[in-house]
């Protein structure tokens, strides 16, 4: 591939750019709070695990972590399981409003939470679900089956259509042949597309925020209540930010081929 | 192509319109159903026809005039985040490696801001921006410049276009990125047996190839940060006074601050209207664009 003239520079510059203001994150979540007030330090001079022990001890902390994960962990499992079949169907058959369908569902895909956050309060009130893992799971589910079936359409798509036909001669139902066949055939498909599920679920905050009160309390919004709060404890708050970094992070690895993919809704 | 016609699909497609509709159509038809109504509170309703939709597109009254304002604001925001992301972002995915473990390692620190929690990254800006224990801040305020993005509304704005450049920058570069290296060796070699400047090699080759995903780019942009809520919200939390309120700040501020519920549900329905817009332009430009490529869609 053809490169322009200096690139290390501005790909160094850029990186650089991109983790500075990360780092800083880092490193304030090992100060004290005294030390953050009080001078600049590039790198903590007196590097303490308070915050972090205070996280983890604290229920009123860790348990908004809990609540994220479950709520994201519903989400997704709902995502794909109704995403699958529909992204089999979408990828091998013509019918009845397909492309009206499809196009139905990148419209909610784009539509703006804001939008939403008022009429889904009403809702999952008035059918009990308010404060609790479910109303956020299904309201997320708004922007987050439209892209499970159109990242996984794209890879069912890459699998010959004479799999199909070969395993249903051989007498497959169709049950058997999608769990047995098609499922392991798209298994990194799945994965993707559940990353990519999982990502948008933790990183929404105005739904997640919306539509719990106490119970089931997203991390994110524990978060904000730290700011309005008199008297920043900004380590606290650099340490539960840091926390939220990991999840990302630790996946990054497996899925940086498919980035572009899963935010381009899989058509690139 | 060669999809057979079968109507049994639709039960295969049925969970996800069951689940999408409910999370969908329901809501909307109650916000269609409060834009035409105004209450005064104990659940008592009153007809108000298009009432609110005139009001909020006059921009003498209060709700048309924070709702043009905002707009405004938010229209001058993508635009001016587009004029930076997009050739920042071509220069990046220029300036990619080209082999060997590099090209991971800058992959992976691309990704890394596209992955944090929106709430996080205006965590990470509002310290970052701060004059007494952030970095920036405290660099700039050294070297002279009077910057506090809490009180000034140009360093709110600067702010907030920066951070929004450093969350999205990257996905313009990957997404170039991916378009780049699917042009076939043989172009370049051509070009160079032509003694093409790198200019010319960029204008006619790499260019062209990163229409369809540029466009990509572009739409996802433009949509996302006529969208943002929650980075601004953040950091100066739609100030300094209303100079950093964009559509989705007001909207919320009007339901759920005041539970206005006539006014939000206009605004509402005339907000989703742009979108499903510029919505329709993407959908017809990515199938447009898909169907003159047979090569490379499945699994990469």
């Amino acid at each position: 591939m053809h490169s322009i003239p200096g690139r290390r520079l501005i790909m160094a510059l850029f990186l650089i750019f991109l983790l500075l203001p990360i780092y800083w994150l880092v490193n304030m979540s090992f100060k004290t709070n005294a030390e953050i007030v009080s001078t600049m330090t590039l790198w903590p001079h007196t590097p303490t695990l308070q915050h972090y022990r205070r996280i983890f001890t604290d229920e009123s902390w860790y348990s908004g972590y809990i609540n994220s994960l479950e709520y994201v962990v519903i989400n997704t499992v709902i995502s794909i399981a109704v995403a699958l079949p529909a992204a089999y169907a979408f990828s091998r058959y013509r019918f009845l409003g397909d492309k009206h369908l499809f196009f139905w569902l990148l419209s909610n895909r784009m539509a703006p939470a804001a939008v939403y956050a008022l009429p889904f309060f009403n809702l999952y009130s008035a059918i009990g679900l308010f404060d609790t893992p479910w109303a956020v799971a299904l309201a997320h589910c708004i922007f987050n089956v439209p892209l499970a079936v159109w990242i996984l359409e794209g890879f069912v798509s890459g699998v010959p259509r004479e799999i199909d036909e070969t395993a249903f001669l051989d007498g497959y139902s169709f049950p058997r042949f999608f769990i047995k066949i098609l499922v392991p055939l798209i298994a990194s498909g799945i994965g993707v597309a559940a990353f990519f599920c999982f990502m948008f679920s933790w990183v929404e905050l105005l739904l997640a925020r919306t539509l719990t009160s106490v119970q089931a309390k997203p991390i994110a919004a524990i978060m904000t209540r730290t700011v309005s709060a008199a008297g920043m404890d900004w380590g606290l708050l650099a340490a539960a930010g840091v926390l939220t970094i990991i999840p990302g992070a630790l996946v990054i690895w497996f899925v940086r081929n498919y980035i572009a993919r899963g935010f381009a809704l899989g058509r690139v | 192509m060669d999809k057979t016609i079968n109507q049994k699909a639709w039960f295969l497609v049925l969970p996800v319109f069951l689940v999408v509709a409910f999370s969908a159509v329901l809501p909307l038809m109650t916000v269609v159903n409060y834009s035409m109504q105004d209450t005064f509170g104990n659940n008592q309703f009153f007809w108000n026809g298009v009432g609110w939709f005139k009001e909020l597109l006059d921009p003498s009254t209060d709700l048309g005039g924070r709702f043009l304002a905002s707009l405004g604001r938010n229209l001058f925001f993508s635009a001016v985040i587009l004029a930076i992301e997009v050739p920042l972002g071509i220069v990046v995915a220029l300036s990619m490696p080209r082999e060997g473990w590099s090209v991971a390692a800058c992959l992976v620190i691309l990704a890394l801001p596209l992955l944090i929690p929106w709430n996080v990254v205006g965590t990470i800006w509002q310290i970052f921006g701060r004059p007494d224990i952030g970095l920036l801040g405290y660099v700039l305020n050294h070297l002279g410049l009077n910057y506090n993005y809490v009180s000034n509304e140009v360093d709110a704005w600067v702010t907030v276009i920066v951070m929004d450049v450093w969350h999205w920058t990257s996905l313009v570069a990957l997404l170039c990125y991916a378009g780049l290296k699917s042009i076939p060796d043989a172009y370049y070699q051509a070009a160079q047996i032509d003694g093409a400047s790198r200019w010319a090699v960029f204008k006619a080759i790499q260019l062209p190839k990163m229409n369809r995903v540029l466009l990509i780019a572009v739409l996802l942009r433009f949509m996302d940060s006529f969208m943002i809520y929650t980075e601004p919200f953040v950091v100066t939390g739609g100030g300094p006074g209303n100079s950093t309120t964009f559509v989705s700040i007001e909207l919320v501020k009007i339901a759920l601050g005041q539970f206005d519920l006539g006014k939000a549900a206009a605004l509402s329905l005339v907000y989703n209207l742009i979108i499903l817009i510029v919505c329709w332009v993407f959908y017809t430009v990515m199938t447009n664009a898909g169907s003159e490529r047979p090569v490379k869609q499945g699994a990469a």
